[in-house]
């Protein structure tokens, strides 16, 4: 009898080892709050769907830190199997051969078949090499685009503008009914990166930057861009658009608090708006200029990719494929749209949210994904430049000093580029 | 990557209540024999093993990655650690070119000597006056001493809110006299609120080491003076301020390295992430280079150049303003 007991609770012993004899891997993020919890959500379902691997999510606080905290630990041989890069350090992990192996390979390898045509036109190129193959994972995607309040377009008796001419239009008309007609949260990504992307104007040689780290220059004293921001000084001077500083919050706020007519934000906005917006709003793409020839294209992608981290075994990468298969998967992908607002990144997942009916109840949670899907100019498909983090810093200083008059915005731009291209050159020899 | 010396000299002053006790010791020992007690260790090595232990902290966390840094700032290296070029002093000529870095330096010096000054001169000031209270004095100086257990970050956080552009009471109260102030936005606004947050979060700690050094002046001093001037603003610059000289002097270092260093957190909460064109310090663009940008060369020769600082400026002190301070 005992004899008897003791083979069963060996028995037990050995099948709750076997079901903890999952294989670990860990995915590191920049993600906080609410984003957070829906990826510990996400691992959750992820870890029950299956038996072999077992996921788990650590969040490393800020986008910069994550990369950071990556980059500290690969150097360490301490790497993560998932590590979450947003889009302006794409380029410092892309051009470091050897550090990622790309998502198309590492899902090919596994055994399934790597589909780039499942994906929306708008996410198939920012994390892709020049060839077009899948570097990075596309996860948290989203869309700069504009946010109305309706209230106040209905008082000033004006429609919400597609372009920046039927902006300039209304623009008197909003400040006569007592508002801030236009506030904006990111120069750098919403009037620079995706000025160039909706107004189809290249941003940097070597197609973008895609061809080659050597020689890479920025474009932007460009004249159309110089065009934009002389306006945007103009409107700041005219009381037609109000800066609050670099800080993304300090200019919501202004639109949440009903004190602003429009507001360029993120797709990702949305759900948090949803909560703090003190009245009804809705939303449409981010304007182009009607006098550029060929303008209206899609947007740059914003958000961040999933890269999977090299120096592993060939059972933790083969979950890090199951993981990234079951990510894109439609059911998924719509969980996470409408988790956190976020677009689907899949065909087939903004036809399921469709078909569920999802925009008909919030039709501003599709203007990102249609904004991303709009047909795709030549340099809307992304831009790959090294120490873009540190550009965007140049930028966001010569832009603060744009509006408190210190600089001009033709010498801004000088400045930008100047110091940009010294960045770019230092970026290519580290890569060398 | 910087390290502040703060640890060791908190140890320091663990040791000797008031500061000048430290200082005195640590100068009078050897011309003054009686005052040191002789100690034998029977084993020559035994002496070692008892610093071993700090000694190895002091090597991995200090000495080690000293030497990686000023390994690395003649490298460009690419993030990953792939591929490394030598440089020579190439990262240290860009920096030294840049007129961003040198703004930056420029108001790096014109902070540090504002916050070291305004800190230390209010800390003076409310201990030279709490020493004078007589009644509920312990209350008073207890609401003074708190504020020091405030966190870096949080005291930058309360300032945040405090002149934020569109609720921060501070910002209505100086609209209230027609000044506009922009935190965020205008340079020197920003500038102007993070010296009062770095100010005010440092004033305590001066006043601790302030009160207990006016506590260490003998009261027949302070009696012999009083009978012979009757000016106490005199009585304080002839005789209480030279008797508190080392405590000031101790003070000026630690304050010194606190506007360089130790106010990263404040200044980091104030720009929210996001520089723009609001002032930083060299600590701060080290770290944006660093750990936002991933250029690790360039960083590290901005560390060093850090260092170079930092040990020119303690020489300096040690050298020419300590010899005009009096101990005994």
């Amino acid at each position: 009898m005992i004899r008897k007991f003791t083979m069963t609770g060996l028995a037990l012993v050995f099948s709750a080892t076997s079901s903890f004899a999952a294989t670990n891997i860990t995915w590191w993020h920049g993600m906080a709050g609410r984003n957070g919890e829906v990826i510990n959500e996400v691992a959750t379902k992820f870890n029950a769907s299956q038996t072999a691997c077992a996921l788990t999510p650590v969040s490393k606080g800020t986008y910069e830190e994550a990369l950071a905290s990556g980059i500290a630990a690969f150097r360490s041989g301490e790497q993560p199997n998932i590590l979450q890069v947003f889009d302006a350090g794409a380029a410092t992990i892309i051009n470091a051969k050897g550090a990622v192996i790309p998502a198309e390979d590492l899902i090919n390898k596994a055994g399934y078949t790597f589909d780039r045509d499942a994906f929306i036109d708008g996410v198939r190129y920012f994390y892709a090499d020049s060839e077009g193959k899948f570097v990075g994972m596309p996860f948290n995607s989203s869309a700069p685009i504009m946010y109305i309040n309706n209230e106040a377009l209905k008082k000033a008796g004006v429609e919400a503008p597609k372009t920046w001419e039927e902006f300039e239009a209304a623009a008197p008309k909003l400040k006569a009914a007592g508002f801030i007609p236009l506030v904006q949260s990111q120069l750098t990504w919403q009037f620079t990166e995706n000025f160039f992307s909706r107004n189809n104007i290249q941003f940097a040689s070597n197609n973008n930057g895609y061809d080659s780290v050597v020689d890479t220059q920025l474009k932007v004293t460009d004249p159309n861009l110089i065009m934009m921001f002389d306006k945007l000084k103009a409107w700041a001077d005219e009381g037609y658009f109000a800066y609050y500083g670099a800080g993304w919050n300090d200019n919501q706020k202004m639109f949440e608090e009903n004190k602003a007519a429009l507001w360029i934000g993120s797709s990702g906005s949305f759900g948090g708006l949803q909560k703090t917006a003190q009245m009804p709003f809705s939303a449409t793409f981010l304007p182009y200029w009607g006098s550029i020839k060929g303008a209206g294209t899609s947007s740059f992608i914003g958000g961040a990719a999933l890269f999977a981290m090299s120096g592993k075994s060939d059972e933790e990468n083969k979950c890090v494929a199951d993981f990234f298969q079951f990510l894109t998967s439609p059911e998924i992908q719509v969980f996470y749209h409408k988790a956190t607002g976020y677009v689907a990144i899949t065909k087939a997942a903004y036809e399921l949210a469709k078909k569920e009916g999802y925009y008909n109840e919030k039709p501003a949670a599709e203007v990102g994904i249609k904004q991303l899907m709009l047909p795709a100019g030549e340099w809307s498909k992304g831009y790959r430049l090294g120490f873009y983090p540190q550009i965007r810093e140049i930028m966001e200083r010569e832009y603060g000093r744009i509006f408190a008059n210190e600089v001009s915005v033709k010498d801004a731009f000088d400045t930008i580029e100047k110091e940009g291209n010294e960045l770019l050159a230092r970026f290519a020899k580290t890569a060398g | 990557m910087t390290n502040t010396p703060l640890p060791s000299t908190m140890s320091g002053t663990l040791a000797a209540p008031a500061a000048g006790g430290f200082f005195r010791r640590f100068r009078s020992a050897p011309s003054e024999p009686h005052f040191a007690k002789r100690v034998q260790f029977n084993s020559p090595l035994l002496p070692y093993l008892f610093l071993a232990p700090q000694m190895a902290i002091i090597f991995i966390f200090f000495y080690w990655p000293s030497v990686q840094a000023i390994q690395s700032s003649f490298y460009l290296e690419d993030p990953f650690g792939f591929g490394s070029t030598f440089v020579g002093f190439a990262n240290y000529t860009d920096v030294l070119k840049s007129g961003e870095y040198l703004g930056i330096a420029r108001f790096t010096a014109v902070f540090t000597a504002l916050v070291t000054f305004f800190s230390l001169a209010i800390g003076l000031l409310l201990a030279v006056k709490a020493d004078g209270v007589i009644k509920g004095n312990a209350t008073y100086k207890t609401l003074l001493i708190w504020v020091y257990a405030i966190a870096p970050p949080v005291a930058g956080l309360m300032g945040m809110m405090l002149f934020d552009q569109h609720i921060g009471p501070l910002v209505k109260f100086a609209a209230f006299f027609g000044w506009d102030i922009k935190v965020g936005l205008d340079y020197n606004d920003t500038a102007f609120a993070m010296i009062v947050v770095s100010v005010w979060k440092q004033i305590p700690y001066n006043f601790i080491f302030f009160l207990s050094g006016l506590q260490g002046i003998p009261v027949s001093v302070r009696e012999a003076a009083l009978m012979d001037c009757r000016s106490g603003f005199r009585r304080f610059w002839t005789v209480t301020l030279p008797l508190l000289a080392p405590t000031a002097f101790f003070l000026l270092i630690i304050n010194t390295t606190y506007a360089l260093f130790d106010t990263f957190g404040v200044i980091d909460v104030m720009v929210k992430d996001k520089a723009a064109n609001n002032p930083i310090t060299l600590v701060y663009k080290v770290y944006m280079d660093g750990f936002r940008g991933n250029d690790l060369g360039g960083s590290s020769a901005q560390s060093v150049i850090l260092m170079i600082i930092v040990f020119v400026l303690t020489i300096f002190q040690f050298r020419f303003i300590e010899r005009r301070v009096h101990y005994n």
